[in-house]
């Protein structure tokens, strides 16, 4: 019966979404360290997310975790050719940080490209200097982007596309760390200017 | 009239146009489609692609298909689409194009469908109008203006600036 097999299918697609839904959600609970309710949340965060990287600025000069200690800063991922997601967010973060009047200028931050194929250290600094507010852009060899994104569990891989070009999937997280390294939270597309702002404010404030 | 009021005036009228008082770029019609609110965003030099948006609505009784799109300013245009899954973004070329159902509005927007402008000849200027060819299943070949947006645009001029 073709109205039972549909109703069958539809609520085995429906199982599955909820099982990917729970598997993502522990994911994300692993990924910011939630599951270890015995330590004290930053410190477990801290463990969880951030570590040892060295990446090279657009003028060529090498850029590393010890030397962005001292000043708060939002990382996040992405690529030059990336039309949408990257822009759309390294545009929220300029607006967020000018809602933020006089305190925006106590963070930074920072475009770690995952593409060394297409961008050089020059191509992201033309990039970045495309928006209204400074952004420091890193890249590196595929080893030092590995290693970046591995310390902040970023996900990214190579899509091939049909004309033998590719494109790059990526985790697009906004990470906030504080001033010592330690990770302080996440902001994601989705979420409102309340909550990111507040995070903010907290990231200037305690981290 | 009062002197201050008459600087005033001449200040205002010094002044160079609001970028919201500019005039939209007109729609396109082809048949029963109309094409509106065509931009893309700006590009750096070094940077090899960039992103185009339209708004494509059909009036007509019968569905059509975006089947392809080309630009003078561009080696290749492809239609792709974007998807967020479990916080990782995802691209994909639709290679057998995008659905312009009968009587529905198909809106290629940050955060959904996108025109990919791959193998810039140039970088696109904020301001300049890049002209990009649409191929559609019925209603053929239309040429649309896009216009560029500055890189932290949202939306068209005249449309929708800034976050949530």
């Amino acid at each position: 019966m073709a109205g039972t097999d549909r109703r069958l299918r539809g609520l085995r697609i429906g199982l599955w979404a909820l099982v990917g839904l729970a598997a993502a959600g522990l994911g994300v609970l692993a990924m910011t360290g939630r599951l270890a309710p015995a330590a004290p949340a930053v410190e477990s965060y801290g463990a969880a997310i951030g570590g040892p990287f060295e990446l090279v600025d657009p003028a060529g000069r090498t850029v590393t975790d010890r030397s962005l200690r001292g000043r708060p800063f939002a990382i996040f991922f992405g690529f030059t050719r990336c039309p949408d997601v990257c822009p759309t967010t390294l545009s929220r973060l300029a607006q967020l940080r000018s809602k933020l009047g006089a305190d925006g200028d106590a963070f930074d931050i920072v475009f770690v490209s995952v593409d060394p194929g297409h961008d050089s250290p020059a191509d992201i600094g033309a990039y970045v200097d495309l928006f209204d507010t400074p952004i420091l852009g890193l890249t590196g060899s595929e080893t030092q982007i590995a290693a970046a994104a591995k310390a902040y569990h970023v996900y990214y891989g190579k899509v091939d596309q049909p004309g033998g070009d590719y494109t790059i999937d990526h985790s697009a997280t906004v990470f906030l760390m504080g001033r010592r390294g330690q990770f302080v939270a996440t902001i994601d597309m989705e979420e409102g200017d309340k909550p990111a702002l507040a995070k903010l404010r907290r990231l200037i404030a305690d981290g | 009239m009062h002197p201050i009021r008459l600087v005033a005036l001449s200040l205002l009228a010094a002044l160079p146009p609001a970028a919201s008082a500019e005039p939209k770029p007109a729609a396109v019609a082809a048949g029963p489609l109309t094409i509106a609110n065509a931009w893309s965003r700006e590009t750096a030099a070094g940077q090899s692609a960039g992103g185009g948006f339209v708004t494509i609505t059909n009036r007509g009784a019968a569905a059509d298909r975006l089947l392809a799109a080309s630009s003078p300013a561009a080696a290749e245009v492809q239609i792709h689409r974007m998807s967020m899954e479990g916080g990782v973004m995802r691209m994909r070329q639709m290679t057998d194009g995008l659905a312009i159902p009968a009587a529905a509005t198909v809106t290629l927007r940050p955060g959904s469908y996108h025109l990919m402008l791959v193998g810039l000849t140039a970088p696109l200027k904020r301001g300049a109008s890049v002209p990009v060819e649409l191929r559609f299943e019925r209603a053929g070949r239309v040429r649309v203006p896009f216009r560029v947006e500055p890189v932290t645009a949202t939306g068209a001029t005249g449309g929708a600036h800034g976050g949530h």
